[in-house]
C-alpha cells in the first residue's frame, strides 16, 4: 500500500522513503552510534546500582550487574543497617537521600508554579490590557533577557544572608520565583496572537478584568503555559550552584546538593560507586518518569522554546 | 490593574536582576571580606587580578574549555540534526538523544567519573582490552579539560540537536526536491542549502553554547574540583573558591564583573555576525 503510493507520488515522497543507498546507511550508522553513546551511561548507572560493590570492582567490565543486590538502593535511601551496607561496600554512614528528595520536590514545585504564574500574570498585562509605560517596562524587562546573570549570584547571595534567609527554603526560592524574562516574552509572544472575540464576548456579559483573565485568556494559554511548567520544573530540579550558594543544612538542600555531599564522602581509596549510581538514578528518576509522561511535549516544546 | 498584575514580577526584576547587578559592579571597587562592610579601594582589584597568575591561568582552562566544549557541541549537533532531518522524524530517536538534558550537571559528572575512573571504569577497562595504555581521564593535568568538555558535550548535544532540528523543520521539502533534480548529492546538499539555512537559528545556539560553556561549573565542581593542581580550574570555580573559600567578595565581584563583560562582547559580536549573514538566507 505504501509502496504503490510512494511510487504514484515519486517526488513528494522519494526524500524520505527512498530505498537503501550507502549514503543513507552511513546516515543510520551515525544515528544508531550517537544514540547508544547518549543511553549507555544511563544503562551504566542501572547496572552498577543493582552491583555488590565489592564484586563490581573484581569484575569492572560485566555488562550486567555483578553479584545482584538492591543493596545500594537500600543503603542510600537509608532502608539497610550500617553493618549490612558496609558488607557490600558502603561507606556505612547515613545518607539523608530521601530527605534531599523532599527538598527537591518542596523546592522545584513551589518555585516553577510561582514563576509561572507571576509571569503569566505579567504577560497578560504586557499583551492584553493597554496602559501606558507598557512598551518602556516590557523593554527593560527584555534588556534581562540580553544580560548574563553571573554577575548577580553573589550580591543575591549577600542578600539573602543579610535577609537572614540562609538555609531556608524561602532563600533558595525567592530570587528565581518572582521574574523571568524569558517566561514573559514567551508567554506574551502567544496571547499577542490570542483573537480578541471570545474576550469582547466575555466583556460584553459582564466579565470583569479578573474574571477574564482567569477564565477565557489563561484556559487558552494552557499549552504554553504547561510548556513553560515543565521547562522550568527540569531547570529547578537540575540547579546545582545557586543552592550550594545558600544552602548547606541537609533539611532544605536539593537533591543536586546532597549527591554532591555524598561522591565527596566518599572514601577515595575505595569510593562506594555502586552506592553513588543508585543516588544518581534516584535523582534522575523523577525526570525520567516525567520524560516517559511528557516525552512528545517536552522534545517539542525544546524545538518550539529555540525557536521563538 | 496593569500595575497591580506585573508587580511580582517588577518587584523581582528590581530587586534580584538590577539591584544585584549594580551591588556587583559596586562591590567589585571594594574591599569586602562578608563580616565588615564594603571599603572603597578604586580599581586595586583589578590591580591585583591582572597580576595574578592563576586568574590569567584559569582564564586559558576556561577558554580551552569553552573552544572544545563548543566546537564539539555545534559540529555534532548540526550533524545530528541535518540527519534526523532527512532521514527520520521519529519522536522516539529524538526523545532517546535529549535524555541527558534531564539531568543535572552533578548527575551527569558523577557518573562519568565512574565510567572514566582510571582504574575500574568501563571506559579505560575497555581501552586496556583493546591493548591501550589507561587513561588518567580526570586526574592528570593533559585530559583534565579534554574529559570535562566531552562530558558537556555528551550533555548539551541532544537538546542543541533538537533545537537545531526543529529549526531545519521550517525548511520546504521542495528545495531538497529541487536539488535531487539538478543532481546534487547529499553532502552537497548539506554544505549548499542546509547549512546556510540554519546560519541565523545556529548563531543563536552558538552565543547560547558559548555564554554556557564559560559559566561552566557543577561538572568541574563535582568530577575535578578544578583539579589536579588547578588544571581544570575554570573561572567560575576560582571566583567560588575566593568568594567561599576565602571569603573575598570583592576580588571574586571583579572577576565576575570581568566574565561579564566578556559574555556582553561575545553575544555582541556573535549577534552582529549572525545580522551579517542575513543575506545569505536568501
Amino acid at each position: 500500500m505504501t509502496a504503490s503510493i510512494a511510487r504514484t507520488l515519486p517526488i513528494a515522497r522519494s526524500a524520505r522513503r527512498s530505498k537503501f543507498t550507502v549514503g543513507r546507511g552511513v546516515a543510520w550508522s551515525y544515528l544508531v552510534i550517537v544514540v547508544l553513546v547518549t543511553v549507555f551511561p544511563f544503562y551504566w548507572m542501572l547496572r552498577s546500582a543493582l552491583s555488590n560493590n565489592y564484586a563490581m570492582i573484581a569484575d569492572p567490565s560485566s555488562p550486567v550487574p555483578v553479584g545482584f543486590t538492591w543493596g545500594p538502593f537500600l543503603r542510600v535511601l537509608g532502608l539497610a543497617s550500617p553493618q549490612a551496607a558496609i558488607a557490600e561496600g558502603g561507606s556505612g554512614a547515613s545518607v539523608p537521600i530521601l530527605h534531599y528528595l523532599l527538598n527537591s520536590v518542596i523546592y522545584a514545585t513551589i518555585s516553577t508554579v510561582l514563576i509561572v504564574f507571576f509571569s503569566t500574570l505579567a504577560a497578560y498585562a504586557f499583551s492584553r490590557l493597554q496602559w501606558r509605560g507598557r512598551e518602556l517596562v516590557f523593554a527593560f524587562f527584555l534588556a534581562a533577557l540580553m544580560v548574563p546573570g553571573i554577575l548577580t549570584l553573589l550580591p543575591n547571595f549577600v542578600l539573602i544572608k543579610d535577609l537572614g534567609l540562609l538555609n531556608t527554603f524561602a532563600g533558595i526560592i525567592l530570587p528565581g520565583a518572582l521574574f523571568s524574562a524569558f517566561n514573559i516574552f514567551f508567554l506574551r509572544q502567544f496571547m499577542l496572537g490570542l483573537s480578541t472575540e471570545i474576550e469582547e464576548a466575555a466583556l460584553l456579559d459582564g466579565a470583569g478584568k479578573f474574571r477574564m483573565l482567569f477564565g477565557v485568556t489563561l484556559p487558552m494559554t494552557s499549552g504554553p503555559i504547561v510548556t513553560l511548567t515543565i521547562l522550568g520544573f527540569i531547570g529547578v530540579w537540575n540547579d546545582y550552584f545557586w543552592p550550594l550558594l545558600v544552602t548547606s543544612d541537609s533539611s532544605v538542600a536539593p537533591l543536586t546538593l546532597g549527591l554532591a555531599i555524598f561522591k565527596q564522602s566518599s572514601p577515595q581509596s575505595q569510593p562506594d560507586w555502586a552506592g553513588l549510581m543508585a543516588a544518581t538514578l534516584v535523582a534522575a528518576l523523577p525526570m525520567l518518569i516525567l520524560f516517559m509522561i511528557f516525552g512528545k511535549r517536552i522534545v517539542n516544546s525544546i524545538g518550539f522554546s529555540g525557536i521563538k | 490593574m496593569a500595575w497591580l498584575l506585573i508587580a511580582p514580577a517588577a518587584i523581582g526584576f528590581l530587586v534580584f536582576a538590577v539591584y544585584p547587578t549594580l551591588r556587583g559592579i559596586y562591590l567589585s571597587f571594594t574591599d569586602y571580606r562578608l563580616l565588615s562592610a564594603p571599603v572603597w579601594i578604586g580599581f586595586q582589584n583589578f590591580i591585583d587580578l591582572v597580576n595574578d597568575s592563576t586568574f590569567w591561568a584559569s582564564l586559558l582552562v576556561t577558554l580551552y574549555f569553552v573552544v572544545i566544549a563548543v566546537s564539539l557541541t555545534l559540529i555534532a549537533s548540526v550533524v545530528t540534526a541535518a540527519i534526523l532531518h532527512r532521514v527520520t522524524e521519529s519522536t522516539l530517536l529524538r526523545g532517546l538523544i535529549i535524555l541527558p538534558f534531564l539531568i543535572s550537571g552533578v548527575v551527569a559528572a558523577t557518573v562519568w567519573s565512574w565510567m572514566l575512573d582510571t582504574q575500574l571504569g568501563i571506559v579505560n577497562v575497555v581501552i586496556q582490552h583493546l591493548g591501550g595504555d589507561g587513561v588518567r581521564f580526570l586526574t592528570s593535568r593533559e585530559w583534565a579539560i579534554p574529559s570535562l568538555a566531552l562530558i558537556s558535550v555528551w550533555k548539551n548535544m541532544g537538546y542543541t540537536s533538537i533545537i537545531l532540528f526543529a529549526g531545519l523543520q521550517a525548511i520546504p521539502p521542495s528545495i531538497y526536491e529541487a536539488g535531487r533534480l539538478d543532481g546534487a548529492s547529499e553532502p552537497k546538499m548539506f554544505f549548499r542549502l542546509t547549512l546556510p539555512l540554519l546560519r541565523p537559528i545556529l548563531a543563536l545556539v552558538g552565543v547560547l553554547n558559548v555564554i554556557g560553556a564559560f559559566q561552566v561549573f557543577d561538572i568541574v565542581s563535582v568530577a575535578t574540583k578544578g583539579g589536579p593542581a588547578n588544571a581544570s580550574l575554570v573561572l567560575q570555580m576560582y571566583i567560588y573558591q575566593k568568594a567561599f573559600g576565602q571569603f573575598n567578595f570583592g576580588y571574586a565581584s571583579a572577576m565576575s564583573l570581568v566574565l561579564f563583560v566578556i559574555l556582553i562582547v561575545i553575544t555582541f559580536l556573535q549577534m552582529r555576525l549572525l545580522r551579517a549573514n542575513e543575506s545569505d538566507t536568501n
